[in-house]
């Protein structure tokens, strides 16, 4: 006979039976019954947030980090709301979370009662699907279609409301777990169409200026093996959209760096002189393209997507291949192998070997270093930091990001050779991302080195999560790259804006970080020049504070700006490369 | 090119489905001219019929925006073979004196019937593509026009051609 459960229970025991490690969360009255089957049981961890908008960024980041969905519960009201940043964060990037909020008694929605919000409304459009329980017994069921849905097509967020009549202790129902879920409505393509990838397969082998163009499709999707075996293959240069990176290996010689708005001179001119651009899992985001009616002229567009929808959007695909990138490389690899068996000159050779060398030209003209002469001890320059991490941790971190200036020199300076090492937020560009996502990444690989490349402005808000680290002894290792500024703000201002810096700064009006770390039970470090850096790097990534949260207040040179950027308006061969000397 | 368009859409007959459809024109800035929705013969399925303007990127976006919702089974973009359409209006018209007999008249060119009745006016209705209700109402003169109600579109393709699970 199956066993009796309540609303609450089941709930509980769906998520284990989910395989749900942790469960990030914050109580309230609608949540109640379900905090107390929670209590009741070893199995799924919650952590106990400060805010719940960085318990879904736990999530998020775990999610991230492992693959596996990331699992948040909030209350109804204000729980719900303070999650909606969260979930939208996850929208854009297209992660696996599923989101538990607490709702108002069935009989009571609609009566504005208290703490109550329309949730499945609220979330409506930044989720891939949600849910209402309706009735206790439906509980099962929905939590194996949210997790399927989540993590299944083009993963997304799921929110499942849930009213707190259905998680009544006094109500039992038998419980079962659905093994499988079908939903008919719902079928995520599994494999990509044979005639489109040879046709692919085609136009790859016949370019003369190739560029292959990945993005976050090829993290989410599992297929950086695939791609690697590829470019093996071919040999073809290949950018990583800011999603994207460590989809392919960063110290690899064919790769050209990130592309787009701060992207390297060589990745955004090898794009506007291609032939052939294969996109793989990227969605000509408008920070990639600059203008599209300027985007690459002489390019025939292969796209591929397990999204139809993000096909031709923006940029009309000559070639479209609907499909998961793994498998559909993979299938593809075949193809261009048998190939290249059959006529190993049935690829331009002596046209690559050209466009190499423009490649190269441009990249020792314009390499990223090209604009850091070198400005003495100090001030420290960002970019000098984020160098000082990647040799400190051996390339081999996972980093973290927030939302500005410092995100870019993150994404410029720190190479990723693997996947799911570089975790942002790309698609909505929440500040406040970075630290509750690093926490979600230590908290799914305890051993591992999290570093949380951040700006003092991101930082504070969340830093209330330096007491959820404390309770649970995360030591994730926050870089403060303070510039005492919304130095991205900050720097279209100075750019656009005749330098008049309206409300990017703080008037002094900031707090000793090193204090406030220390205030948390933290260690905290300052460093103002490269000699102060290399010491605190020194100490901070050596084994004597392997297990402590250890916060790095880098005092970075105020004026820096981030290069190269493109030219509003323009095409992707539009950049400014250095500081114009009007602004100086 | 933007053009009118008559889309099909088949959808799970569940509270919350159709919020997410209107959700996604607006939010993504695509317009709705008509829309209607009822149940099928299969109870658990709806069956909304909208008509947009836009061109053909655009549509092509909103016929696959609406695919990604989970809710939704099948797309179709009627107007890219043949189809009918049919529309209902029920229109109240002044119909006083010599008016009187011409309104009926007009009523009965266009194949409507007079439904209800009262001193001083008619209330017809009329069944057909929405140029023919535009007709009627430009024929009986928008001046003689009390109030109108029209359905919004319906369509269905022609022949074989079937939109179903
Ligand atoms: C929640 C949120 N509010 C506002 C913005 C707009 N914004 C983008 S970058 C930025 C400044 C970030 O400052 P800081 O974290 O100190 O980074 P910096 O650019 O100085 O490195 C702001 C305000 C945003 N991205 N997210
Ligand atoms: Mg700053």
């Amino acid at each position: 006979m199956a066993e009796m459960l309540s609303g609450a229970d089941m709930l509980i025991r769906a998520l284990q039976d989910e395989g749900v490690e942790y469960l990030f969360g914050y109580p309230g009255g609608a949540s109640l019954h379900i905090y107390d089957a929670i209590f009741k049981q070893q199995k799924v961890e919650h952590v106990l947030v400060r805010h719940e908008q960085a318990a879904t960024h736990m999530a998020d980041g775990y999610a991230r980090a492992t693959g596996q969905p990331g699992v948040v519960l909030v209350t109804s009201g204000p729980g719900a709301t303070n999650a909606i940043t969260g979930i939208a964060t996850a929208h854009m990037d297209s992660t696996p979370i599923v989101v538990i909020s607490g709702q108002v008694p069935n009989p009571q929605i609609g009566t504005d009662a208290f703490q109550e919000t329309d949730m499945v409304g609220i979330s409506r459009p930044v989720v891939k699907h949600s849910f209402l329980i309706r009735e206790a017994s439906q509980i099962p069921e929905v939590v194996k279609k949210a997790f399927y849905i989540a993590t299944t097509g083009r993963p997304g967020p799921v929110v499942i409301d849930v009213p707190k009549d259905s998680t009544d202790p006094n109500e039992t129902f038998e419980y079962r777990y659905p093994r499988k879920v079908a939903l008919r409505s719902y079928n995520p393509t599994l494999r990509g169409h044979s005639g489109q990838i040879r046709k692919a397969v085609r136009a790859l082998l016949t370019a003369k200026r190739p560029v292959i163009y990945t993005g976050g499709g090829v993290v989410q999707g599992n297929a950086s093996a695939e791609l690697r075996e590829l470019v093996d293959r071919l040999d073809y240069p290949v950018t990583n959209t800011l999603m994207g990176l460590g989809g392919f290996p960063g110290t690899d010689r064919r790769f050209l760096g990130m592309l787009g708005m701060h992207g390297t001179f060589e990745a955004n001119m090898a794009m506007h002189h291609a032939d052939v651009i294969f996109a793989v899992g990227a969605r000509f985001d408008d920070r990639v393209t600059n203008n599209p009616d300027k985007f690459c002229p002489d390019a025939t567009i292969v796209h591929l997507d397990i999204d139809p929808a993000s096909i031709s959007k923006i940029i009309r695909a000559d070639i479209p291949i609907v499909g998961p990138a793994a498998a559909v490389l993979r299938e593809m690899n075949q193809v261009v192998g048998k190939s290249l068996d059959r006529n190993p000159d049935g690829i331009d050779r002596d046209a690559l070997a050209d466009w190499w060398n423009r490649i190269r030209r441009w990249r020792s003209k314009h390499g990223l270093d090209h604009d850091q002469r070198h400005r003495g001890d100090s001030p420290l320059l960002p970019q000098q930091v984020v160098q000082a991490v990647y040799r400190a941790t051996s390339g081999d971190a996972y980093v973290t990001s927030d939302v500005g200036q410092h995100q870019m020199f993150a994404a410029q300076y720190y190479k990723f050779d693997e996947p799911r090492r570089w975790i942002n937020s790309g698609g909505l560009g929440t500040m406040g991302f970075g630290l509750p996502a690093a926490m979600g990444v230590q908290f799914a690989y305890p051993d591992a080195t999290v570093v949380c490349i951040t700006g003092e402005g991101s930082f504070m808000m969340n830093m209330q999560e330096l007491s959820t680290c404390m309770q649970y002894a995360l030591p994730v290792k926050i870089i403060n790259l303070n510039n005492a500024a919304l130095g991205m703000v900050k720097q279209w201002q100075d750019m656009q804006y005749g330098g008049r810096l309206s409300h990017s700064t703080y008037r002094d009006a900031l707090p000793d970080f090193v204090d406030l770390a220390g205030s948390f039970g933290h260690a905290g470090f300052r460093a103002s020049s490269v000699k102060e850096l290399d010491e605190v790097m020194s100490e901070v990534f050596s084994p004597a504070y392997k297990d402590k949260l250890v916060f790095v207040d880098a005092c970075i040179d105020r004026e820096e700006h981030v290069y190269p950027m493109a030219i509003k308006g323009g095409a992707m061969n539009d950049m400014v490369l250095e500081r114009q000397p009007a602004q100086a | 090119m933007s053009a009118r368009r008559i889309i099909a859409v088949l959808l799970e007959n569940e509270a919350g489905a159709l919020s997410r459809i209107v959700g996604l024109f607006a939010q993504r800035n695509y317009n709705i001219e008509t829309l209607t929705v009822a149940p099928t013969e299969d109870e658990t399925l709806s069956r909304l019929t909208l008509t947009t303007f836009g061109d053909e990127n655009t549509i092509e976006q909103i016929t696959k925006q609406l695919n990604k919702l989970i809710e939704v089974f099948k797309v179709v973009d009627l107007t890219e073979g043949d189809h009918l359409e049919r529309e209902i209006m029920m229109v109240k018209v002044r119909a006083e004196g010599a008016r009187r007999p011409e309104v009926k008249r007009t009523a009965d060119i266009f194949r409507g019937q007079i439904i209800d009745v009262t001193d001083n006016a008619y209330t017809v209705q009329l069944t057909g593509p929405s140029e023919k209700l535009d007709a009627f109402l430009r024929a009986v003169g928008e001046s003689t026009v009390i109030e109108a109600v029209r359905s919004g579109v319906s369509g269905i393709g022609r022949g074989d051609k079937i939109l179903s699970l």
